[in-house]
């Protein structure tokens, strides 16, 4: 079977799912209206109500053990029934289907291209948007073309197999999670037509395709990020992930639009090409068109991809169930940026400035988001932060020229975040919904396999040799120092940030699995370890922490053969050009590359060993430490008080104060028009008539007059008495006989 | 003898005295008269002449006009009365219907 061919299908299949789940899904998983669903991932808000739904379970007789041993207080007894329903196997079984179709027709695909030379298989299956003739910036004419077409080139290789098998392990781990859930069908739906726009997002052939797959996994962000729409928070949460995307959006379209009238085409292709012939020359002095078109792509880059300054939806969008944190917000969707800057590979080469640009937002994004992390007490917030500072890390990789590395990180990022979030998913899951670190501890014997598996992320994330995350994080470092465009101070920023990683998410590992237990009485009476459909998936991935760094081992390393250093010479054929081969000929000195690698372990030790020693041998340290550093502490906890500052600045400033503004033109400018126009009118038709009763009247009535005074002498005459009359006959009759006789 | 100029002398002397009645009396009923006058001022003229030429035709046209004389009358007579209902009056020049 010929896999290449068929790419068409792969994200099909889970539009398929979504389209079957959206029409039929009621039908297959009916679920009472009148209750409210309450997440196993979230505080239930909803205390009486759930309250009442608890004991209508009682009532009911559906034993708490009903499923996997949930024990769970506040954890939707009363919608067991859902466990009964015979066609629910089937949501299922279409729900997980499709995404392991798409997976598999993914690595059939890969496998055959993989035999090709050179690796870029394209697939055009018909024009989407004809021919529409416009004229270029240079005043050429050029037709506008969009096809419905697939690429499969390294890079859409490895996001496809990222987007389809952490996908499909998600879904997996998310019938376990969600099977308490209102809405199981639904949720299986975004889930699906989420796969099927990321997939179209990476698979396409053009950036307008792309387009629509960034908007569509936009889309799905919100609908799953206020999957809880009965709490306002989630709701709020998703608006503001929709809008805060929106506004990265408008630059990548008009980065986009901008590239059509500059280079004639959106085609990647055709793009590449164009770029790579010779006709233009690296912006090295100052921000040129193309810098321009680089910067606002970028832009919209650091939209979906949670970058400083629109990085704030990310951790908002936590109010989601965790497989979906786990799927969208930190495994694929937010790494769309990623991918869409290193699609644009040959674009930022001709554009060292904005290379510049992009290097420095994700290093100050990297620390940024790591400070924040170290002081939150939300478990699944702390992760959120973290993937905002690993995705700095990615596009510090990507601003230094070393675009593979930051795909070798998204990739290996892909498994230690999503275990991650999911481990904290199972976590929240044993404690009944608690997601504050301040109220769990103590969990290592009482579920065992979820703190293997985190342990396992947790050092894979830190940065200890051997583990995904090392191979990645510390190849990142050495192309911040080493590549042309990097900097002892881009280097310095991301040491610092991984200092900070490995503090603070064994910080969480401290808070949640060792020293003295702090769980409420009532969540610990239930504590128990996740069914296998949520630990297979952990354990997968767990596995795939520890592995996935392999494919990249360090040149140094030369113990290890080419073999071992497949990613690189993989994306090769997606990056090839001048500048990335100079900026891996870069100062290559050994011993400055094992000095720095050391560097970074230890230092990731060190923030280990300091977690370890804060959180569970000394645990009053913390405390001392952030009363003598009170304001500091403050600062860190209020996020910096970023949202608030956007709060001051656009919500109340742009929209309030606009509104008030706008209310303002409205009433003075807009409402003056008709008034003013209004007044016109008037004054006009007031003129008009004056016009009419004096001129235009007037000299009529002046001709009357001018007769009627004419005629006066002869009026008096008419006397209408007779005998005037008749006086008048004879006067004249005498006249004329005396006329007669004096003559 | 009585010759032609006497009776141009009368149908002066009647035409005359027709007028000034018609010109100054007031009232329409000797006006009517007045007018009686001035026909048959008219009518002896009439005939005076037809006797000198020895024709007829101008006695055969006075009798027109005293026919016509009396159809006047009569219209007259009925107008006047007319205006005597609804002016109660039938001095002429109180009746001044006809001004502009």
């Amino acid at each position: 079977m010929n896999f290449l061919d068929q790419i068409w299908l792969i994200p099909l299949f889970p539009l398929l799912g979504a389209a079957l789940m959206f029409f039929f899904g009621r039908m297959l998983d009916p679920q009472p209206v009148s209750n409210v669903a309450v997440a196993p991932g979230v505080e239930p808000i909803y205390d009486e109500h759930d309250a009442h739904g608890h004991d209508h379970s009682h009532d009911h007789g559906h034993s708490h053990d009903h499923d996997h041993g949930h024990t769970h207080d506040h954890d939707h007894d009363a919608h067991g029934h859902h466990d009964h329903s015979p066609l629910k196997f089937l949501v299922n079984l279409i729900c997980l289907g499709m995404p392991l179709l798409s997976f598999i027709f993914s690595v059939g695909a890969v496998w055959q291209l993989a035999q090709r030379t050179p690796r870029v298989y394209e697939l055009i299956q018909f024009t989407w948007i004809a021919g529409l003739p416009f004229h270029m910036a240079n005043g050429q004419m050029a037709t506008f073309q969009a096809d419905w077409g697939f690429l499969l080139d390294p890079l859409s290789s490895v996001m496809i197999l990222v987007v389809t098998g952490i996908g499909f392990l998600i879904h997996v781990y998310s019938t376990g999670y969600m099977a308490h859930d209102n809405g199981y069908y639904r949720f299986f739906g975004y889930l699906n037509l989420f796969v099927f726009f990321m997939l179209m997002l990476v698979l396409a052939n053009n950036y307008t395709l792309l387009f629509v797959g960034w908007e569509g996994v936009g889309l799905c962000s919100y609908l799953l990020i206020g999957f809880y729409f009965q709490k306002k928070s989630a709701g709020d949460a998703g608006k503001k992930a929709f809008i805060v995307n929106r506004v990265g959006d408008a630059g990548f379209l008009l980065g986009m639009l901008l590239m059509l009238s500059v280079l004639g085409t959106v085609r990647f292709t055709d793009v590449n090409a164009v770029l790579r012939s010779g006709q233009f020359t690296p912006e090295v002095a100052g921000f040129g068109t193309l810098s321009i078109i680089s910067l606002l792509m970028f832009f919209g880059a650091t939209g979906k991809s949670a970058q400083f300054p629109l990085y704030v939806w990310l951790p908002d969008a936590m109010e989601g169930p965790t497989p979906v944190s786990a799927l969208i917000h930190a495994a694929t969707m937010v790494t769309a940026g990623v991918y869409m800057v290193a699609r644009s590979a040959a674009l930022f080469q001709l554009t060292p400035n904005t290379s510049t640009v992009v290097a420095s937002v994700g290093a100050f994004t990297a620390i940024l988001a790591a400070s924040i992390a170290l002081v939150q007490n939300d478990i699944k917030r702390v992760l959120a932060y973290s993937t905002v500072s690993q995705l700095g890390y990615m596009f510090l990789a990507l601003g230094v020229g070393a675009y593979w590395v930051a795909v070798f990180h998204l990739f290996t990022h892909a498994f230690f975040k999503a275990l991650l979030f999911l481990g904290s998913g199972s976590v929240i899951h044993a404690l009944g919904g608690e997601q504050d670190m301040r109220r769990m501890g103590g969990l290592k014997d009482k579920i065992p396999i979820t703190h293997w598996t985190m342990w396992v992320g947790s050092v894979a994330i830190a940065g200890i040799p051997g583990l995904a995350g090392f191979f990645s994080k510390d190849e990142i470092l050495w192309q911040a120092y080493s590549s042309p465009q990097g900097s002892t101070l881009l280097w310095g920023v991301g040491l610092a940030t991984a200092a900070m990683t490995a503090f603070y998410m064994w910080r969480l590992m401290n808070m949640t699995f060792y020293g003295k237990s702090r769980v409420s009485p009532e969540a610990a009476s239930h504590i128990h370890e996740s069914p296998a459909s949520m630990t297979v998936p952990l354990t997968v991935l767990a596995m795939g922490s520890v592995l996935a760094g392999w494919l990249g081992v360090p040149k140094l390393w030369v113990l290890f053969g080419e073999n071992f250093r497949g990613f690189e010479r993989w994306l090769e054929p997606s990056f090839a050009s001048a500048a990335v081969v100079a900026a891996q000929e870069g100062a290559h000195d050994a011993s400055v590359e094992w000095t720095l690698m050391g560097l970074s372990v230890a230092i990731a030790i060190i923030g280990i060993v300091v977690a370890r020693y804060f959180y569970v041998s000394r645990p009053e340290i913390p405390d001392s430490i952030e009363k003598s550093v009170k304001p500091l502490h403050n600062l860190l906890y209020a996020k910096w008080y970023v949202d608030e500052i956007y709060d001051y600045l656009f919500v109340d400033g742009l929209c309030k104060r606009g509104g008030l503004l706008l209310g303002a033109f409205d009433r003075n400018v807009v409402d003056g028009g008709v008034n003013g126009a209004g007044w016109l009118t008037r004054f006009s038709s007031t003129v008009s008539m004056w016009w009419d009763t004096w001129i235009i009247d007037g000299t009529v009535r002046f001709g009357s007059f001018f007769v009627k005074m004419l005629s006066y002498p002869v009026c008096i005459l008419q006397t209408g008495r007779v005998q005037a009359y008749a006086f008048f006959v004879v006067l004249g009759a005498l006249v004329f006989f005396g006329y007669y006789v004096v003559r | 003898m009585i010759t032609t100029v006497h009776y141009l002398a009368l149908s002066a002397a009647l035409l005359l005295i027709g007028t000034v009645g018609v010109l100054t009396r007031r009232n329409i009923v000797i006006i009517l008269m007045s007018i009686e006058l001035i026909l048959n001022a008219v009518n002896i003229n009439l005939i005076a002449f037809s006797h000198v030429w020895g024709n007829p035709r101008g006695q055969v046209f006075a009798i027109f006009v005293i026919v016509d004389a009396v159809a006047e009358a009569a219209v007259g007579l009925g107008i006047l009365i007319a205006l005597f209902r609804n002016k109660e009056t039938v001095l002429a020049d109180e009746i001044d219907l006809l001004k502009w």
